[in-house]
C-alpha cells in the first residue's frame, strides 16, 4: 500500500495496482489484465464504480496496454455533478482520447457545460482539458468563447491562468482560428495583474502572439520592462511564493526576457532600460557563488543564460556583450557539469557577433581543455562547436591540430561531423597549400571511414583548380602510398594496382580511368597498362561499368593515335561551380529548418575568386593583371576582358567588366558599386528608402537591416579588399505564402525563388565590388505579394566606404613618416564632437577594429589615443589611410583626425567614424 | 605591412552554422514537448505529451528516450541533444525526469521546471517516493496541470498550486465522506 493515501483512496484500484506489482511475469500481468478488463465490462455501473473502474482502464493503458472501451464512460463522467468524477473523466479523456476520436463532439458538449457554470473549478477542469487535447474541433469550438473569459473582469485569477494558456495551445494548433480582436490590447495589460501567476501565464500567451503580429502588442515592451525592473529590483520577501531559492520569480522574469527578444533592439538613441535590466541580472549572479553551494547558485545562473540570450539578440551594447562573455568564461570552469554545458552553448553565439569574438577567443586554451577531458560526449561536441565558431586566422592552426588530435579517440557518434568542420575549416583558413593538403590528408589517415563523398569531391576540386597543389598533392599522396621513388611513373602505377583488387566497384572504375591517362602522360607504361586492361578479370567482370569502361580503354589505346588520344584525355578543366558541398553536408546534418533553401550553385566564377598577392598599399598601380588573376588560371581568359580601368562616370552597359560578369545593365549615375548578379534585367527606379540607420553597421557587418510584421531581412557580409559579398535573408514571418517575391537593387536586379513559404527564410547572395571611392548607399528594393496586396521595400544596403578597408600593421617610425607625408591640407580631415555612448577603452579599440583598419599601439606617445591604419581598397586605386582619436573622458568629447590620401576619402571616413562613439 | 594571403579564394562561402539562424526569426513556438517520468528499470510512470503524436509514434520515442538516458553515466550532463530536441533530464533517488524542450529553449529553466515539480510531489505526499506515483498517478497528473499547462508554466508559487489541489481534495472528501463505508464492506 502506498506510503500516503490521499482524498478518497480508491480501495479496489490500489489492490488491483498491488496486484500487477506482484505480477511475477509480463504473461501474469497480461492475465490480471484480462481479468479486470472483463469484470469491468460485465458491471453495470453508479457514478462510483464507473469512477474507479475508469481510473483503473487509465492505469491499465498506462502500462502500455490497449484499452477498447471505457471511453463513453469516461464521457458520462463528464455530466457528473461531482467533482471528482468530472475530474477523472477529463483525466480519462486528456491521456487517452485523440483529436480525431468520434466522441469528441459528447466531449464538446461536457467542456461547453463546465465553461459556462460559473463555477471556477469546473471552468478550470474544462480549460485544462482544452489545453491538453488542443484539437482542431476543440478550436472550433471554444475559440472564440475563451478570449472573452480570459479578459472578463469578474474571472477568478486561477481561470484566467488556465484560460490565458488555454488560448495559447488553441493558438498554436489552429492559428486561423483564435480571432485578433479588441481583446488583445487587454491582455496586454495583463502584464500589470496583480497576480504574478497571471503575469507568468499571459506573458507566454503575449509572446507567441506578438511573434506572429508584433505591431499589435508593441505597447508589451514598456510593460515588460517595467514588470522587469520590478522584479530585479524588489527584495525576494515581496515576492513571497514567487522568490524560488533566492531568486525572484525565475520563470516569469526568463519569459518576459523571451518577450523582449520578439522585438528588434532599440534605437541607437533611445535610451536602453531592456540592456539595462538584462545587464543587471550577469552582475547580481557573479555576486554570489562562494557564499552559497550548491542548487542556489545553479538557479542564479539560469537567469543569467536568458538575460545573456537576450544580450545577444540586442548585439548593440559591446561592453554588455564583453561582460556576458566573461561571466561564461568563468562558468566554463564550473565544476557543475551543466553549467560547462551551457556556457560553451552561448559562447558560440557570442563568437558570431564581431563585437565578442575576441573576447570569446581568449578563453580557446580552456575549450581545448573542455575537449580533452569532459567525460560527456554532449559537452565535448559543444567545444568542438565552440572551436569551430570562434576559428579564424589567427587561431586556425591551433584549432584544427586540436581538433585532428581530439579526432583519433573521439566518439563515433560525432566524428563525421568533426571530419566536415576540420575540412571546412583547413579549407577556409588554409595560408599555404602544403599546411592543407598535409591537414586533409592527416584527417584521411585518422578517420577514414568517416571522410565522406563529399570531402573528397571537395578536397579534388581545390587541387585540380590549383596548379601549384597539384605536384605537391600529388608528391604527398604518393609518399602516403610509401613508395620508393626509382622509377616513378611505371611505380606509380604498379603501386596504384598493387591496390587495385582491395578497392571498391566505384574506385577501381576510378582507377581504369586513371591508368588510360597514364597512357597519354607516359608512353612507356602502355604495354603494361593494357595487360591490364585486356585480363580476364576486368573484361569479364561482373560489374557492367567495370567491364565496359576496360573494354572502351582498352579500344583507345590500340586504335587512336596520339593526337587523338591526347585531345580525348586532355586535362580535366578547373570545376566551374565552387559551392562547397561539404559545406552543404554539414548544413543538411543541421536540419532543414535551420539552413535557408539557398541555391548557392548560383555563385559564379569570378566572384568568389580573389586575389591573393596584392597588399603594397602605396603602390597606386593597380596591376592590370588583377582580375586575370581572379581567374582559375589554366582556363582562357574571356576574350572580351580588357583591364581598362573603370569609374562611375564612364561606365556603359555593354562595357568589358560587365561582360565578364555575365550581366547586362546599367548602374545608377553617381553609384560607383558594382554589383554582380546572375541576370540581365535592370530594374525601375525605387522609392526613396525609409531609413533603417545603417550606421548602426559601420562597425559590423552582420544583423537585422529591416523588419516589419510580415518580413525580416537579415544581413551577413563579407569583404576582402575591393570585393563585398552580401548574404541577405528574408524571412517570411507569417504562416502563409509570399507570391511574386522579387528584389532589386537600384543598380542591377536577379531573380530569387518567387514564392516564400510561411516561416521559411529565403537567401540570396549578392557579390559586390568597390569601383571609387562613393559615398551613397545602395538601396534594396523588395516586392512581394501577400495575401492579395503587394508589398513595396525598400531598405538601405549597409555598404559603406569603410567595408572595404585592409587594415595595416605598421612601426610608429612608418606611421609617423607617413603621417607627415600626407600633409597636405586637403589630406586630412578632423572634427571635434561629444560622445554618445559611454567612453569604454575596450568598445573604442573594438569599434575601431570592426571599422576595418588596424588598430596600432604604442605610436601615439599618449597611451590614451587610438591610432589605425588601413588601405581602402576600390578597383582601380588603393587609399592609404591613417587616423588618430583623442578621446577627452572630462569634457566627454572626442577629437578625430583622418589623414588619406584622397581628400573625399577623408572626408567620408570621418563622417562614418565620428557617428559611432 | 602583413601580407595577407589566402590560400583558396573562397570569399566567405563558409560562415559559423550558428548565425545562420537570424535572431528574431529564431524566437518561434518554443515550448515543452512531452514530459515522462521512469524508473531505473525503464518503466514509465507518468507522461504527458504537448503535442499531438499516435500512440504508435509515443511509444517509440519514449522507448528509445528511456534507453538512451539509462545508457548515460551519473556525472554526465542533464541535457543532450536528441533527434531535433533538447532533452533535459534529472534523476531524483529511482526516477528520471525527463522533459523534451525545442531547440531555443532554455535548458536551465526547464531543468528547474522539473526540481519544482518534485517540490510540490514531495509537498503533497509528504517526501515523495516512487510508489506514490504509482498508487496515486491520477494525482500525480493533477498537480502537473495546476502547475504545466500545454507545456507553459501555469503557476509557479508553490503555495498556490498545492492549495488549488489541496480544494479539490476537499471536495473530493466531502462527497465521498458516506461512500467509505460501504466500501469498507468490500464494494470493491
Amino acid at each position: 500500500m502506498p506510503a500516503v493515501s490521499k482524498g478518497d483512496g480508491m480501495r479496489g484500484l490500489a489492490v488491483f495496482i498491488s496486484d500487477i506489482r506482484n505480477c511475477k511475469s509480463k504473461e501474469a500481468e497480461v492475465k490480471r489484465i484480462n481479468k479486470e478488463l472483463a469484470n469491468i465490462r460485465d458491471k453495470a455501473l453508479d457514478g462510483y464504480s464507473k469512477k474507479k473502474y475508469v481510473c483503473k482502464l487509465l492505469f491499465i493503458f498506462l502500462l502500455g496496454h490497449d484499452i477498447d472501451f471505457g471511453h463513453m464512460e469516461a464521457v458520462n463522467l463528464l455530466s457528473s455533478n461531482k467533482y471528482t468524477e468530472k475530474q477523472i473523466g477529463y483525466l480519462f479523456i486528456s491521456v487517452l482520447v485523440n483529436s480525431n476520436s468520434d466522441l469528441i463532439s459528447l466531449i464538446n458538449n461536457g467542456i461547453k457545460n463546465d465553461l459556462a457554470s460559473r463555477n471556477p473549478t469546473f471552468m478550470n477542469l474544462a480549460l485544462h482539458c482544452i489545453a491538453n487535447v488542443g484539437s482542431r474541433e476543440m478550436a472550433e469550438a471554444f475559440a472564440s468563447q475563451i478570449p472573452s473569459i480570459l479578459v472578463a473582469g469578474d474571472t477568478m485569477d486561477s481561470v484566467k491562468q488556465s484560460a490565458a494558456l488555454c488560448l495559447l495551445r488553441l493558438n498554436r494548433t489552429s492559428p486561423d482560428l483564435v480571432p485578433m480582436g479588441e481583446w488583445t490590447a487587454r491582455v496586454v495589460h495583463l502584464l500589470n495583474d496583480q497576480h504574478l501567476g497571471v503575469v507568468t501565464a499571459a506573458t507566454s500567451l503575449i509572446t507567441t502572439l506578438a511573434q506572429k503580429s508584433p505591431e499589435d502588442f508593441r505597447t508589451s515592451i514598456s510593460l515588460a520592462v517595467a514588470r522587469l525592473s520590478r522584479i530585479v529590483t524588489s527584495a525576494s520577501i515581496d515576492l513571497q511564493d514567487y522568490t524560488y531559492y533566492f531568486v525572484a520569480a525565475p520563470w516569469l522574469s526568463v519569459k518576459l526576457l523571451r518577450l523582449l527578444q520578439c522585438y528588434p533592439p532599440p534605437g541607437r538613441s533611445a535610451a536602453q532600460p531592456p540592456d539595462r535590466v538584462s545587464g543587471d541580472h550577469p552582475q547580481q549572479s557573479p555576486g554570489a557563488p562562494q557564499v552559497q553551494e550548491g542548487p542556489a547558485l545553479q538557479r542564479k545562473e539560469r537567469c543569467s543564460v536568458e538575460a545573456i540570450a537576450l544580450i545577444i539578440h540586442h548585439d548593440s551594447e559591446p561592453t554588455l556583450l564583453v561582460r556576458a562573455c566573461n561571466q561564461l568564461g568563468q562558468f566554463l570552469q564550473h565544476r557543475e557539469t551543466n553549467l560547462r554545458y551551457l556556457a560553451l552553448e552561448s559562447m558560440c553565439t557570442l563568437a558570431s557577433s564581431e563585437f565578442s569574438h575576441e573576447a570569446v577567443k581568449t578563453h580557446i586554451d580552456t575549450v581545448i581543455n573542455a575537449l580533452k577531458t569532459e567525460r560527456d560526449v554532449s559537452v565535448r561536441q559543444r567545444a568542438v562547436d565552440l572551436l569551430y565558431a570562434m576559428c579564424d586566422r589567427s587561431n586556425s592552426k591551433q584549432i584544427v591540430a586540436e581538433m585532428l588530435s581530439y579526432l583519433e579517440n573521439a566518439d563515433y557518434s560525432i566524428r563525421e561531423e568533426i571530419v566536415l568542420k576540420v575540412a571546412i575549416l583547413a579549407e577556409k583558413y588554409a595560408v599555404d597549400y602544403t599546411w592543407y593538403v598535409d591537414t586533409i590528408l592527416n584527417l584521411i589517415r585518422i578517420a577514414g571511414d568517416h571522410v565522406s563523398e563529399e570531402v573528397w569531391y571537395r578536397v579534388i576540386q581545390i587541387v585540380i583548380n590549383q596548379d601549384d597543389v597539384q605536384g605537391y598533392a600529388a608528391k604527398t599522396v604518393f609518399e602516403a602510398l610509401q613508395a620508393p621513388a626509382c622509377h616513378e611513373n611505371l611505380l606509380k602505377f604498379n603501386l596504384l594496382h598493387s591496390k587495385f583488387h582491395l578497392c571498391s566497384v566505384p574506385t577501381r572504375a576510378l582507377l581504369l580511368s586513371a591508368y588510360i591517362k597514364f597512357i597519354n602522360l607516359f608512353p612507356e607504361v602502355k604495354p603494361t597498362i593494357q595487360d591490364v586492361l585486356r585480363s580476364d578479370s576486368q573484361l569479364r567482370n561482373a560489374d557492367v561499368e567495370l567491364q565496359q569502361r576496360a573494354i572502351e580503354y582498352l579500344r583507345l589505346s590500340c586504335i587512336a593515335s596520339t593526337d587523338i588520344l591526347a585531345t580525348v584525355l586532355e586535362e580535366m578543366p578547373p570545376f566551374p561551380e565552387r559551392e562547397s558541398s561539404i559545406l552543404a553536408k554539414l548544413k543538411k546534418k543541421k536540419g532543414p529548418g535551420k539552413v535557408p533553401d539557398m541555391d548557392e550553385a548560383r555563385w559564379n566564377v569570378n566572384g568568389n575568386t580573389e586575389h591573393s598577392e596584392n597588399t603594397e598599399p602605396t603602390n597606386k598601380s593597380s596591376p592590370p593583371s588583377l582580375v586575370a588573376d581572379l581567374l582559375p588560371t589554366n582556363r582562357p581568359r574571356p576574350a572580351s576582358y580588357s583591364p581598362t580601368i573603370l569609374s562611375a562616370g564612364n561606365m556603359a552597359p555593354s562595357h568589358p567588366f560587365t561582360d565578364l560578369l555575365s550581366m547586362n545593365s546599367s548602374p545608377a549615375a553617381g553609384a560607383s558599386l558594382l554589383v554582380d548578379v546572375l541576370s540581365d534585367l535592370s530594374s525601375p527606379a525605387p522609392a526613396p528608402p525609409p531609413d533603417p540607420d545603417p550606421l548602426m553597421f559601420v562597425c559590423k557587418n552582420n544583423g537585422v537591416i529591416f523588419e516589419n510584421q510580415l518580413l525580416q531581412i537579415g544581413l551577413k557580409s563579407e569583404y576582402r579588399q575591393n570585393l563585398g559579398r552580401i548574404y541577405v535573408f528574408y524571412g517570411n514571418k507569417t504562416s502563409s505564402q509570399f507570391l511574386s517575391f522579387s528584389s532589386s537593387l537600384n543598380v542591377h536586379t536577379m531573380p530569387v525563388d518567387p514564392t516564400v513559404e510561411g516561416g521559411a527564410q529565403l537567401q540570396q547572395i549578392l557579390n559586390i565590388e568597390c569601383l571609387s571611392d562613393f559615398s551613397d548607399t545602395p538601396v534594396l528594393n523588395v516586392q512581394f505579394r501577400y495575401g492579395g496586396t503587394l508589398q513595396n521595400i525598400a531598405v538601405k544596403l549597409p555598404v559603406m566606404l569603410n567595408k572595404f578597408f585592409q587594415p595595416t600593421e605598421m612601426t610608429s617610425e612608418d606611421f609617423f613618416q607617413r603621417w607627415k607625408q600626407l600633409g597636405v591640407p586637403q589630406q586630412e580631415v578632423q572634427t571635434i564632437f561629444k560622445a554618445q555612448h559611454p567612453m569604454d577603452t575596450d568598445v573604442t579599440n573594438a569599434k575601431i577594429l570592426g571599422f576595418g583598419v588596424a588598430l596600432l599601439s604604442g605610436v601615439d606617445p599618449n597611451p590614451a589615443n587610438f591610432v589605425g591604419a588601413g588601405v581602402i581598397h576600390t578597383k582601380n586605386t588603393q587609399v592609404g589611410c591613417l587616423l588618430r582619436l583623442e578621446p577627452n573622458p572630462q569634457a566627454e568629447m572626442y577629437r578625430l583626425t583622418l589623414r588619406t590620401s584622397r581628400e573625399s576619402v577623408s572626408q567620408r571616413l570621418c563622417d562614418l567614424l565620428s557617428e559611432q562613439f | 605591412m602583413q601580407r595577407q594571403t589566402y590560400l583558396f579564394p573562397l570569399f566567405g562561402y563558409v560562415f559559423r552554422l550558428n548565425i545562420l539562424k537570424l535572431p528574431g526569426v529564431q524566437v518561434t513556438n518554443s515550448k515543452m514537448q512531452f514530459m515522462l517520468l521512469f524508473s531505473r528499470q525503464g518503466k514509465l510512470r507518468l507522461q504527458k505529451w504537448y503535442v499531438p503524436l499516435s500512440d504508435k509514434e509515443r511509444k517509440k520515442i519514449s522507448r528509445d528516450l528511456v534507453q538512451t538516458i539509462l545508457a548515460r553515466k551519473p556525472k554526465m550532463c542533464s541535457f543532450l541533444e536528441w533527434r531535433d530536441l533538447k532533452i533535459v533530464y534529472k534523476r531524483y533517488a529511482s526516477l528520471y525526469f525527463c522533459c523534451a524542450v525545442e531547440d531555443q529553449d532554455n535548458e536551465l529553466i526547464t531543468l528547474e521546471i522539473i526540481h519544482r515539480y518534485v517540490e510540490l510531489l514531495d509537498k503533497y505526499f509528504c517526501s515523495v517516493c516512487e510508489l506514490d506515483i504509482i498508487f496515486n498517478f491520477e494525482k500525480a497528473y493533477f498537480i502537473l496541470d495546476e502547475f504545466l499547462l500545454g507545456g507553459e508554466a501555469q503557476e509557479t508559487s508553490k503555495k498556490n498550486v498545492l492549495k488549488a489541489i489541496e480544494q479539490a481534495d476537499l471536495l473530493q472528501e466531502e462527497a465521498e465522506a458516506p461512500r467509505s463505508v460501504l466500501e469498507e464492506i468490500g464494494l470493491t
